[in-house]
């Protein structure tokens, strides 16, 4: 048992920007062959599929809009026709649209779940036929401390990420028989471009919550992401692994 | 041809469910007859399309629930 992904294919969606990025360079770096889906960032997912394939690795950048689920059911045909196989299935497309509950719009709401969560359900199923011919598969969920604590402001994003929490349960429970894992990584404050948004003030509080006394790097997610797609982690499903600098314990 | 689906529909079951082909009647249902979980009924399904070389969409897929609602089915689409 080793933490090479020698001869493993992999899918991160969201995977041209922020932490999608890191976790699609990392696991590449470890030996996968790695596609990414992007909803909208062309020369920011070129970028990393050619990176990718620097690395000699197979790449793939395809367009897709994670809430529509015919779409992720093409996406996972076009990856398992090409490469045969998807080992590993990296589900973090994911977006913000703060506001209090007071202000929160049914439009805010909807976009936050569909794009967060709905999208979990679209690739997780898509890819459990192929996973289960596979003899096997390991499932990643990005959730958030904020799906654990809850944070004001953020209603929507939390119900989305805790929303997950109990998917990957319920769909770890499903599929263990086939040797099917699905586990979720919850990072805490992490510096990428969507928290590049919050003011100076809320920056600096939530360095103060965390134990560890600063943010994290999107690498110290994605080694996290690396550990459980690997064989290492083989006895390990259903779990949620925090990286948050011990800020939701 | 209807003979030979049924031949292959039966092996097919005998062979994924790991049962005798004795067992294998037409009345038998997966998972109270021939001991099928939820998940051994799903790849069930996935085999006939490999072998079959066709499509079942999930609706159709949930009535298939004997060996006789395969068989029929099968002989209908190919």
């Amino acid at each position: 048992m080793n933490l090479s992904l020698e001869g493993k294919t992999v899918l991160v969606t969201g995977g041209s920007r922020g932490i999608g990025r890191a976790i699609a360079l990392m696991l590449a770096d470890n030996g996968a062959d790695v596609a990414i889906t992007f909803r909208s960032s062309v020369d920011a997912a070129d970028e990393v599929k050619k990176l990718i394939e620097e690395k000699g690795q197979r790449a793939k950048a395809i367009q897709a809009d994670a809430v529509n689920f015919d779409s992720a059911q093409e996406v996972i045909t076009e990856i398992t026709e090409d490469w045969e196989k998807l080992d590993v299935l990296v589900n973090n497309a994911g977006i913000t649209r703060d506001n209090l509950i007071l202000r929160m719009s049914e439009e805010q709401w909807d976009q936050v779940i569909d794009t967060n969560l709905k999208s979990i359900f679209n690739y997780s199923k898509a890819v459990a036929k192929p996973m289960m011919r596979n003899r096997g598969g390991s499932i990643i969920n990005i959730s958030s401390v904020v799906g654990i604590s809850g944070n004001a402001g953020q209603s929507n994003y939390a119900a989305s990420k805790a929303g997950l929490i109990g998917f990957t349960k319920s769909y770890a429970k499903e599929l263990a028989s086939r040797n099917i894992r699905a586990n979720v990584v919850a990072p805490g404050y992490i510096t990428t471009e969507m928290t590049d948004e919050l003011d100076e003030k809320v920056l600096e509080s939530i360095k103060e919550e965390t134990p560890l006394g600063r943010a994290g790097d999107a690498d110290e997610v994605a080694s996290t992401v690396l550990f459980l797609a690997s064989d290492l982690s083989e006895y390990i499903t259903g779990e949620t692994i925090r990286v948050d600098g011990g800020m939701a314990m | 041809m209807s003979q030979d689906v049924e031949a292959k529909v039966k092996s097919i079951i005998v062979d994924k469910l790991g049962v005798d082909e004795s067992e294998v009647t037409h009345e038998a249902n997966f998972t109270n007859d021939l001991g099928a979980d939820s998940l051994d009924t799903v790849e069930l399904i996935m085999e006939f399309e490999k072998d079959f070389d066709i499509s079942i969409p999930d609706e159709d897929a949930e009535n298939i629930a004997t060996v006789g609602n395969a068989v029929e089915y099968l002989q209908d689409k190919v």
